[in-house]
């Protein structure tokens, strides 16, 4: 584009003004409103104009809610704590299988290879109920039910189908003579992995990891039916703020605040390498 | 240490890209891989360097079957065309590699990157990371790597293919010196026919994945198994004129332009047959035109080619012959001349199948006894 019309800059102005607003506005008023008590929020008509109060996020730190008849006790905090346990540990696990899988599906074309890397990403397809309600009866049987393990194990449908195939591209794009090159200076196939593979697919292994994780700590669905109070992560246990006696807009405002900023502020930090990681091939000779 | 191939064929998929090569390559000797690109000069550095498994025969290296035999325990070293550094590691870790390998303390590893960077020139950029360096810096870092292990076999898949006229010129002289010392058996892949005589004790020409011939490089040049060997070979390319050998009492001769051309004798069997008569551009001497075999041409155009000078000429039914004389020798430069032809050194092939008609050397007379 050599010459832009100033119609053509004011009306991109305003597609990127108005797409930003549809977007950021959302979450601009969940985070007006987590400093807002209930009666300033649900008030008629709405002003972005009040006093703001940090009683909502002293609750949840707290653990105690205060409401107009009795306190209620919420496990907020044990739920974030959760959250970041299960996602934190199902990348892990996610990353210890997926990415010497991805690189046995790159780098050694077996028999049925791409029958099986298909099958684990046709477990993205299914929606997760139809999964699930068998699911819950096997593992009521064999005792994995409300446990850590059943649901970091149920997250790998999730976490694992996504890194699996994201660093299966990067290792493609690795060119096959630089691994060459280092067996035939001597090094056996394990070194090569080691210093070759996993080094030159780090950009995309972070991507995934980081994907992965999102994932992970956004899914509410597994945890809803597989965990009991006290193994939920945030985006169960934010149902607890719909209460008998009303729903606490305020608590719900800065429980999202809370579960959001993790996530939110990893991505900002590793939006450059998200972009370069997803969009761009690893390595050039 | 000796290598020798018995008998390769590699497909992929239905490509059929090797098929029944045969070569043996005596202890520290060279043996280029010439032929144009697609003809399988990587697949079957690949297949030696174990990298690629045959689907058929088997690679010997110092008398022992290499099958199964991981890369790693070859003792190989290649130099990819590509280059194949490591991106992440700088020249220094790049070269040092084999030497990492093979279990190496500090000090042995330092002086051996050393020797060898201050060997191609490249200890100033030993620190650098291979996107920083240039292309001749790439591909020398590349050498050294592939040297640095001191294999007794070493693999160069075209190592000057991607770097600037001037290295390249620099390295065709440095590289012999530099592979005699390694002591090393050496294969040499390349495309360019100049880098194949310099370079190759032996030169092995291949194309469609089969060996179309091995020899030393005066014999492939002197008397090439076909057609397109003797079109790659030799520049500016050799002549080709369609001619049907004839006999007299005086001896195998062809007729050019209404003149007579004589054959050696070997040519005998020869006669009679639609054939394709090569000359080198060299054997075409201008002449005064009351020469006894002086041919009329017409000339069109002079071209200067490095020490050669070159004249492309018509002959009186319109066929074109190229020759080729030692710059500053006098020439004319365009019109009527006249030139003869010195078919000692010609080459005879089949017309129809284009492979080269052998001389008979029984039927050869002494050089002196042609008429």
């Amino acid at each position: 584009m050599q010459s832009v019309s100033t119609l053509e800059r004011v009306l991109r102005g305003i597609a990127i003004t108005v797409i930003i607003l549809f977007f950021m506005f959302p979450i601009l008023w969940i985070f007006l409103m987590s400093f807002q008590t209930n009666e300033t929020i649900l008030r008629v008509p709405p002003s972005i104009f009040f006093e703001p109060t940090l009683v909502n996020y002293k609750a949840l730190i707290s653990g105690r809610l205060e409401g107009s008849t009795a306190t209620l006790e919420i496990a907020f905090m044990s739920n974030l704590y959760n959250s970041l346990f299960l996602s934190v540990t199902s990348v892990t696990v996610g990353l210890l299988l997926g990415v010497p899988a991805a690189y046995a599906f790159a780098r050694l074309k077996f028999r049925g290879s791409e029958d099986i890397a298909f099958t684990l990403l046709s477990f993205r397809f299914a929606p997760p109920l139809l999964v699930l309600l068998p699911l819950t009866i096997y593992f009521q049987q064999i005792g994995l039910a409300d446990t850590y393990v059943g649901l970091i194990w149920v997250y790998q449908l999730i976490v694992l189908p996504l890194i699996l195939w994201i660093v299966r591209g990067y290792f493609e794009d690795i060119p096959a003579d630089i691994e060459y090159a280092y067996r035939i200076a001597g090094h056996g196939f394990w070194a090569t992995f080691r210093r070759i593979a996993l080094p030159l697919a780090g950009p995309g292994i972070a991507a995934a990891g980081l994907l992965a994780f999102i994932f992970a700590w956004n899914n509410f669905i597994f945890a809803l039916v597989l965990a009991s109070a006290d193994k939920q992560p945030v985006t169960v246990g934010a149902l607890a703020f719909i209460t008998a006696s009303g729903i606490n807009y305020g608590q719900i405002a800065a429980g999202i605040i809370l579960s959001i900023a993790p996530t939110f502020a990893l991505a900002l930090y590793a939006q450059r390498y998200l972009v370069e990681g997803l969009s761009l091939g690893a390595v050039k000779g | 240490m000796s290598l020798e191939l018995h008998d390769i064929s590699k497909s992929f998929k239905d490509d059929k890209v090797l098929d029944g090569v045969s070569l043996s390559v005596p202890e520290g000797k060279t043996l280029v891989l010439f032929g144009p690109s697609g003809a399988g000069k990587t697949v079957l550095l690949r297949l030696i360097a174990g990298v690629i498994e045959p689907d058929a025969g088997h690679v010997e290296i110092a008398g022992r079957n290499v099958d199964g035999v991981e890369p790693e325990d070859r003792n190989i070293g290649m130099a990819f065309q590509n280059f194949a550094l490591f991106p992440h590691m700088d020249a220094h870790a790049n070269i040092a590699s084999p030497l990492t390998a093979q279990k190496q303390g500090k000090s042995a590893i330092e002086a051996g990157v050393q020797s060898l960077a201050r060997l191609l020139k490249i200890e100033h950029v030993l620190g650098h990371k291979p996107k920083e360096l240039s292309n001749g810096q790439k591909q020398r870092t590349a050498l050294a790597r592939a040297l640095a292990g001191k294999p007794k076999v070493l693999l160069l898949d075209d190592p000057l293919r991607n770097v600037d006229a001037k290295l390249r010129f620099e390295m065709r002289l440095e590289l012999p010196r530099l592979l005699s010392d390694q002591n090393a058996t050496v294969v040499y892949v390349t495309q360019d026919y100049k880098e194949a005589m310099a370079f190759g004790d032996e030169i092995a020409v291949i194309n469609g994945g089969v060996i179309q011939q091995i020899g030393t490089p005066e014999q492939i040049y002197l008397s090439p198994a076909n057609v397109e060997i003797a079109r790659l070979f030799g520049d500016p390319v050799i002549n080709f004129l369609d001619v049907t050998p004839q006999e007299d009492r005086d001896g195998v001769f062809a007729m050019i332009s209404d003149k007579r051309v004589n054959l050696d004798a070997g040519h005998k069997h020869a006669v009679g047959q639609d054939c394709v008569l090569g000359i080198r551009p060299e054997s075409v001497l201008f002449v005064a035109e009351d020469h006894i075999r002086a041919v009329p041409v017409t000339v069109e155009a002079e071209t200067p080619l490095n020490e050669k000078t070159v004249n492309l000429c018509l002959t009186a039914r319109g066929r074109e012959i190229m020759a080729s004389r030692p710059s500053g020798t006098p020439g004319p430069a365009t019109g009527p001349a006249f030139v003869t032809i010195d078919a000692s050194h010609a080459v005879l092939f089949d017309k129809q199948s284009g492979a080269l008609i052998p001389q008979d050397e029984s039927a050869a007379l002494p050089k002196g006894e042609v008429a």
